[in-house]
């Protein structure tokens, strides 16, 4: 396919990609903290791959990112989050008890590095099934899974 | 702390971690996808007697997720009420999925059988969190859960029609669900909590303050369409008739019966009875709307030609039903009422098991061409007379039972005409269900249709099978109901404020 929008386009698309991903990590590890956390910021790294096929056009995007590694982010998302709070169980927690763990190993902070892997969790989710849709939503036919 | 103390979130963690499995399995061979299916929702039931047999044992169980104490963290309830509920719609559930393969393989396209068992989990466990949830903002994200996959998989059966119906479905579900949202909005700023024991317990300070009044109106009139209650119905006889057999069955009876609980839990354990008599009486409009329902629904489903359509107008009626037990609110009614959520899920999920194996055997469940069907299809025949004898609620099938309790009710509140109408909606369910039985039994079509006849044959065992333990559960419950009772008459107190 050919180059889709112009050179301005592309060049700012490529310098600001990078960007919107980090301040979307940081979005989602800031997560436990304060403002924030793993469905804004799985909207945000979506975001990138969004203007990336404003940019450069579906197929190139596609090629990089295909809807079979969105699948399994998807499902590895959703698993994280609900392994991490199965886990709780372990220790006599309840469901996403995640003190019961810190408790358990005896490491300090512990759950609120609990909390970033539950919400690296689910931003990888969001990130996954959002690109998914805008996917399916940009698709005019041809690979269509 | 061992597994059983866990059950409540296992319940639905697990058979969400399945349908991923599901679909990861399923790229590699979707052959596996049933088993995994099939074995969830098995264990799922069996968890689900587990809990029964301890709220039965020991009260209510309460699972608080991540020990966040109840008016501010998310918590699981089962009580008397929903664990009956929660094993109901579960029997049902592992009956549907064992009817399940056989009617998948010839109604959807291979390629759209992983999607379609991902869905099918999606939509039990969505089902199965709504029930248990006591937290009604939860009870929402579950609404919405159960919904998104309802309309996925009621298009899948790749027919047009079956995309209108989806769509349709999908606006008045989504409709519904913010009405849900609206209401559950209200209720939150007037009391500040979303835990519904808690509300229960702040409500009463602000009985007469019009937002909580809308917060009413719009709860009962969203689930009210999710469940099908008759003005609002008109998303039904669609969704059942065009989606695939097994996901009628499932639709038809599961998450029926799961919207009629919710409105059920909404009205009786948030709003108590208390509101509903005095504060904002509704219930004797309910009664009337719901004895519409009862002739309506029925006067519509002997007009039909198409069998599925026929059963899809019948819920209609039998919906209304279980809202005339609303109606009335006292215990004998309640009884009655709770009774028909177990008969009718029962009874329904039969009569549209009979509907899609003839769909599955015939190509067809236009009614003009089935005649004779008995000959060449005797146990699915049978099956449906069964059903449809407690449809009618001849005695001593467990729908007679739960007719009985409901006209007892009736007359305990001195509602003799609406005891009356009753009658009469059975007397028309005679109408549509005789319908099928002197068509299949009596009518015979050999000298306009005969080739047809020929090639129907029985159906396989998998789908036979669940069809007939449902057929006599009909009967043996209803003969052996003094130990459903046993289990009937705690929920219905639990309903109307007792212990």
């Amino acid at each position: 396919m050919t180059e889709t929008e112009s050179v301005v386009i592309r060049t700012v698309a490529r310098i600001a990609v990078p960007f919107i991903q980090v301040f979307a990590l940081y979005v989602i590890v800031h997560g436990a903290l304060g403002a924030g956390g793993g469905f804004q910021g799985g909207v945000v790294f979506a975001a990138s791959f969004i203007l990336m096929i404003i940019a450069f056009g579906l197929p190139c995007v596609r090629q990089r990112v295909s809807t079979r590694w969105l699948m399994i982010c998807s499902v590895l998302g959703i698993t994280i989050y609900a392994g991490i709070g199965l886990l709780c169980l372990l220790p006599a927690g309840n469901y996403l008890e995640y003190g019961a763990i810190e408790a358990a190993l005896g490491i300090p902070h512990l759950h609120g590095y609990l909390i970033d892997a539950v919400e690296v969790g689910i931003g990888i989710t969001v990130m996954a099934v959002m690109t998914s849709i805008i996917y399916d939503m940009a698709d005019k036919g041809g690979e269509s899974s | 702390m061992t597994v059983i103390d866990h059950l409540p979130v296992l319940l639905i963690a697990i058979p969400i971690l399945a349908s991923l499995l599901i679909l990861l399995v399923g790229w590699h061979d979707r052959r596996f996808c049933y088993p995994i299916s099939l074995i969830t929702v098995l264990s799922q039931f069996g968890a689900a007697i587990i809990i029964f047999l301890q709220v039965m044992r020991e009260g209510t169980v309460a699972y608080h997720l991540g020990s966040w104490a109840p008016p501010f963290g998310i918590e699981l309830l089962i009580d008397s009420f929903n664990g009956f509920i929660l094993m109901v719609i579960l029997l049902l559930s592992a009956a549907t999925v064992i009817y399940a393969r056989r009617s998948v393989e010839s109604e959807i396209e291979p390629e759209k059988t992983v999607p379609f068992y991902v869905l099918f989990q999606l939509l039990v466990t969505g089902l199965v969190g709504m029930t248990i949830t006591g937290d009604i903002f939860n009870l929402y994200v579950f609404l919405e859960i159960s919904s998104i996959a309802a309309y996925a998989l009621i298009a899948s059966a790749q027919k047009p029609r079956a995309y209108v119906a989806s769509f349709n479905y999908l606006i008045l579900g989504s409709i519904a669900g913010g009405f849900a949202l609206i209401g559950i909005g209200n209720l939150y700023v007037a009391t500040g909590t979303l835990n519904m024991l808690d509300l229960a317990r702040l409500l009463p300070a602000s009985y007469e303050l019009a937002t909580v009044h809308a917060a009413f109106l719009f709860l009962v009139i969203g689930f009210s369409i999710k469940a099908a209650f008759f003005p609002l119905h008109l998303w039904l006889p669609d969704a059942y008739a065009e989606s695939p057999s097994a996901v009628t069955v499932l639709i038809s009876t599961v998450m029926s019966k799961v919207s009629v609980y919710a409105l059920l839990r909404i009205v009786f354990s948030i709003f108590t009875t208390a509101y509903i008599f005095t504060s904002f009486p509704v219930n004797d409009l309910i009664l009337f709307i719901a004895t519409v329902a009862i002739i309506a629904g029925a006067i519509l489903a002997i007009a039909q030609d198409n069998l599925k359509r026929l059963l899809a107008y019948s819920s209609v009626s039998q919906i209304g039903y279980i809202m005339f037990a609303l109606g009335v609110s006292n215990q004998v009614a309640l009884e009655g009422g709770i009774l028909h959520i177990l008969g009718h899920a029962l009874m329904k999920g039969c009569l549209f098991m009979v509907a899609g194996l003839i769909i599955y055997r015939m190509g067809t469940a236009s009614l003009k061409e089935l005649g004779g069907l008995s000959k060449a299809m005797p146990i699915s025949c049978a099956a449906f007379a069964l059903a449809g004898a407690s449809m009618i609620g001849i005695p001593p099938t467990i729908g007679f039972m739960s007719k009985y309790y409901l006209v007892l009710g009736a007359l305990e509140a001195d509602h003799w005409i609406y005891a009356g109408a009753l009658l009469i909606g059975s007397l028309l369910a005679v109408g549509y269900i005789w319908r099928f039985i002197e068509i299949a039994y009596f009518k015979d079509n050999d000298h306009d249709e005969g080739h047809r006849q020929v090639r129907a044959r029985e159906g396989p065992v998998s789908m036979l099978l669940p069809m007939v333990v449902l057929a006599l559960l009909c009967l043996f419950l209803g003969i052996f109901v003094e130990g459903v009772m046993e289990a009937v008459t705690p929920a219905a107190t639990l309903l109307l404020g007792g212990a």
